[in-house]
């Protein structure tokens, strides 16, 4: 039989987290397999090339392209200086001649006697990938970069904005079905991970904002308040390129929805850790789920990892939760998986889990639960 | 040899989805399918686990043994294996392309016409009179990492120059391919062709140079063939090579790979030729829009990246604005409350609605998805720019230009509908409704829907070149694509012309095939529906005096029409259609057609 998946976020309290740090093209690694490193420690860089300058010269010199190599004092390969002068005519009798200086400092790359045009290229732009997560380094890919593998508590969440970013976690909110006000956000928060409740409105996010707050995690945030934070309307769930002095992470998705109790107790375990969180979302093909990476001390890692790690499937007793209208966020325990299709209020003929929630059982169709993992 | 038994999959990004086509008493048949997730990525990372997976329910449900060792018999032996396998892919993002012409509307536009008939996503189109200079336009390719790029300008014997700055800025910009670091960018010239050498020389070093035919040899004539077979072999060639898997799934296959939507294209067009029909095609899916139409012999195919059911449906309300995704709700929703909801769907996209509301939502975004697309398709669909017309002193009243769109609805023949939200509607009438709704057909219009999304599979198969079986293979195309893949949903009739509310548009005499004859007044505004099934039924349609059925204002029309599983759809709505904008008469507008149409439950 096929396989089949049942969605879910991950929460685990100890997982062998393992990040790929990759360059955007080959360059040197500077470290080994078994290497110790640090979050902010760089494990590969390297160079882009210079941005580039197309210069009209047969143009500005009023001569043909044919004729740009008899004007040119400068050859492919060459390197110039900004004010340099490149090329100059002849002129009437050694009068009235027009000449031509580089606008910024580089290498010729090329000369066209097509076009009548040089490309000068900038210098190179140097590049550099750090490890994000302190941990050991368990692999290395040749010219491009590390994989870094770390012993970590891991939480995900469900949708977020901004990049990577790091500092010591602190819980804000008492609880996790209390809002994150302005209030709440202090100056002490200071390049620091706050952890919400269920809430953060636009205006206690703008406060975050300004007294440069690395990131929160909170479990729900308005999908309009977007619009004013990133200065558009987010079309597509694709993010993380955002430059944001705020990485945010919400966990269980639009509106007041309070953060899942293993979510929240598991981030208050950690409050004081250095912690790496990544805001950045891609819900397409490949997902990438934003996440929050707690390294673990020695003393704290357990020889059995996670032991609901894998892809489970659904079945009796799963914890799951309701993730579309009109249960949303409902948490319940699975009572029966029937295998026939059953009929929906909206007529759409689909697998239904029973599910007991307070004491009630409900029909939800498969696809709208989300998989509770648990220890 | 004659062929009987068929294997097709279609590897999408997220399903991998197999049909087994076999010939029952001389007719080629749908018989069974199968689906399973795709697996390119981890952990799996190879695309044939997926499609063994969708084959083995395949193999469960027809007791066919399909695999063996992992691998699909072919040819078959003994009742065993089949006697082809063919494949299309969409996966891991599928075919991503960036093309560059001197002109954008003219070999810009020409260029990006031949990328998508080929099946692929333009990710932009680079041209030397786009208004960027030229570092943002080298920043721009760098950024974008394209499987491929179309290099296009210039017609024979014309100026050299302009492309050959395009090829220089290619050069500057050094592009990367997205998949892999190992091999170099592949780029196809289809220009001048007095500029080869140049651009051979230019970028002969930096990238995978090859040269075709130039796409636009003279202003009046396009030449799109040669491309476009181009990037499909590149497509195999290159992209393929790089997805995990695809090497083995190439070895298995009886025809090469198509990316998905070339082989829905080169059904359609293939239809369209052999029924001399206009037809639109759309596919709806989670992230992109697809739409392909058949006008005066010219095949188009455009793609909305980003209008789409779940990945993109916050998009669909950014563009299309709250406001006209509201006005098709038949309820009162507090405004912020439902833009919570859709953004709960884009970011868990595989739920589906349970509650009658959220199926009102989902639909109406569906709507105005399909409506942003085909806009786009109409503008995109247009004749050759720059063309010099001669004109007499009537087309100068006319005010005709070059470049007018191909699509005219009143010419329209087949409209069909793919993709979740309209081929899993839970009532067809819902989806006939919709396709009228954001289309707006004009005089009459049959209307279908492709039950299972068969259409890349039923394409590929089109396209067998194998001696002996390509004949069969077309004809098994056809065959199961009137037989098993278009569910017929009906006929729309829609009067064209400006009417007084409450005056009667169309008289309607139908003589069904028992010979019972049935009579209609159609009223302005009101849309009524008859019941009839899939079977020629004579029609004399008279328009008002100022309405229009196809032949003219007042003109009556003598007909077949035919019924399907909703009927016969007399569409008496304005067009554009018209929704009132005080809340109270909008709501009894909406359910009145609604309830013509029996769309939704009762209560």
């Amino acid at each position: 039989m096929a396989h089949a998946y049942t969605p879910g976020l991950k929460v685990l309290q100890h997982s062998k987290v393992k990040k790929e740090r990759r360059l955007p093209i080959k360059g040197e690694v500077h470290k080994n397999i078994g290497d110790m490193v640090d979050a902010d420690e760089i494990v590969a860089e390297t160079k882009l090339p210079g941005n580039v300058h197309m210069l009209k010269v047969a143009n500005r010199l009023n001569i043909a392209p044919g004729d740009i190599n008899d004007v040119l004092s400068i050859n492919e390969g060459d390197s110039v200086k900004k004010g340099e002068l490149i090329a100059e005519t002849q002129g009437l009798f050694g009068f009235f001649k027009t000449s031509l200086q580089s606008p910024i400092s580089g290498t010729i790359e090329s000369i066209s006697d097509v076009t009548g045009q040089i490309v000068i290229r900038e210098r190179p732009l140097p590049v550099e990938v750090d490890a994000y997560v302190s941990g050991r380094v368990s692999d290395i890919i040749k010219d491009e970069g590390v994989t870094v593998e770390s012993d970590a508590a891991y939480v995900q969440g469900i949708f977020g904005i901004g990049g990577e970013a790091r500092g010591d976690l602190e819980i804000v909110s008492g609880s996790r079905d209390s809002e994150l006000t302005i209030e709440d956000i202090k100056e002490s928060h200071s390049g620091k991970i706050i952890v919400g409740g269920s809430f953060i409105g636009i205006d206690a996010y703008k406060k975050a904002l300004e007294l440069k707050v690395r990131g929160v995690v909170v479990g729900g945030f308005n999908y309009y308040d977007l619009e004013e934070v990133l200065g558009y309307r987010l079309g597509v769930a694709i993010t993380g390129t955002e430059n944001l002095e705020t990485s945010l992470v919400v966990t269980e998705g639009y509106g007041n929805i309070k953060m899942s109790e293993r979510t929240y107790n598991l981030l208050k375990l950690h409050d004081g850790k250095f912690v790496s969180i990544n805001g950045a979302t891609q819900i397409r093909a490949g997902v990438i789920r934003p996440e929050i990476v707690i390294p673990l001390e020695k003393g704290e890692i357990s020889d059995v990892i996670d032991a609901k790690e894998r892809n489970l499937g659904m079945e009796i007793d799963s914890l799951v939760r309701v993730i579309r209208a009109p249960f949303f966020g409902k948490i319940g325990k699975v009572v029966d998986l029937p295998s026939d299709l059953k009929r929906m209020e909206s007529e759409t003929m689909v697998r239904v889990a029973e599910i007991k929630i307070d004491d009630e059982n409900i029909v939800v169709p498969r696809s709208n639960l989300e998989m509770l993992q648990t220890d | 040899m004659k062929l009987k038994t068929i294997l097709a999959t279609d590897c999408g990004s997220t399903t991998t989805k197999a049909i087994l086509i076999e010939l029952v008493e001389n007719e080629y048949r749908l018989t069974y399918r199968g689906e399973a997730p795709t697996t390119v990525e981890a952990p799996f990372e190879d695309v044939t686990r997926g499609v063994l997976n969708a084959v083995m329910e395949i193999e469960e449900l027809s007791n066919r043994k399909i695999i063996n060792e992992d691998k699909i018999i072919s040819p078959s032996k003994n009742d065993n294996g089949v006697d082809i396998y063919i494949s299309t892919s969409s996966a891991g993002g599928g075919l991503q392309m960036m093309v560059a012409g001197v002109v954008k509307t003219m070999s810009g536009e020409s260029a990006e016409r031949a990328a998508l008939g080929a099946g692929s996503i333009v990710m932009d189109i680079i041209a030397s009179n786009d208004g960027r200079l030229p570092h943002e336009k080298i920043k721009r390719i760098r950024e974008l990492r394209p499987d491929m790029i179309l290099l296009s300008g210039g017609i024979d014997g014309g100026t050299v120059s302009h492309v050959v700055e395009l090829a220089e800025i290619l050069a500057a910009a050094n592009p990367q391919p997205r998949l892999g670091q190992d091999y170099k960018l592949p780029v196809i010239y289809a220009g001048n062709k007095d500029a080869k050498d140049k651009i051979e020389n230019t970028l002969g070093e930096k990238v995978d140079l090859d040269l075709v035919e130039n796409i636009r040899p003279v202003l009046e004539q396009e030449n799109l063939e040669p491309s476009r077979d181009k990037i499909h072999d590149l497509f195999m060639e290159h992209v393929m090579q790089q997805a995990p898997g695809y090497k083995k799934l190439m070895s298995w296959t009886d025809a090469p790979i198509m990316p998905t939507p070339g082989a829905v294209g080169s059904l359609i067009e293939m239809i369209a030729e052999k029924e001399n029909i206009t037809v639109v095609g759309v596919d709806i899916g989670g992230a992109t829009t697809d739409i392909f139409s058949v006008f005066q012999g010219k095949f188009n195919r455009t793609v909305s990246a980003n209008l789409g059911m779940s990945y993109s449906i916050c998009n669909v309300l950014a563009e299309s604005g709250l406001d006209n995704v509201l006005r098709w709700v038949p309820f009162d929703i507090d405004r912020k409350e439902l833009t919570n909801r859709i953004g709960n769907k884009m970011i868990r996209p595989t739920t589906v609605p349970q509650s009658l509301e959220e199926l009102f939502i989902e639909q109406s975004i569906a709507r105005e998805a399909l409506r942003l697309s085909f806009k786009q398709h109409k503008e995109f669909a247009v004749g050759l720019k720059g063309i010099q017309k001669e004109r007499t002193i009537s087309d100068a009243f006319d005010q005709t230009t070059s470049g007018e769109s191909l699509v005219n609805m009143m010419d329209l023949d087949l409209l069909v509908g793919s993709g979740g939200v309209l081929s899993h509607a839970p009532r067809r009438e819902q989806s006939a409704k919709m396709l009228i709704d954001a289309f707006m057909p004009e005089g009459i219009t049959q209307l279908a829907v492709d039950s299972i999304f068969m259409m890349p599979q039923l394409g590929v198969l089109a396209h067998v070149d194998k001696k002996e079986f390509s004949e069969d293979a077309r004809k098994a195309a056809l065959e199961v694509f009137h037989k098993d893949c278009l569910i017929r949903l009906g006929t729309c009739i829609t009067p064209i012309g400006k009417a007084k509310p409450g005056e009667v548009i169309l008289n309607v005499v139908l003589t069904l095939s028992d010979g019972t004859i049935k009579e209609k007044e159609l009223i302005s505004g009101e849309i009524v529906r008859l019941e009839a099934p899939y079977e020629p039924i004579q029609a004399v349609l008279k328009p008002s005096k100022n309405m229009d059925i196809g032949d003219g204002k007042g003109q009556e029309i003598e007909t077949n029409i035919f019924g399907g599983t909703v009927g016969l759809i007399f569409d008496g709505r304005d067009r554009p259609i018209t929704i009132p904008t005080n809340q109270e008469e909008r709501l009894k507008s909406i359910r009145s057609w609604s309830e013509a149409l029996n769309e939704y439950p009762k209560n």
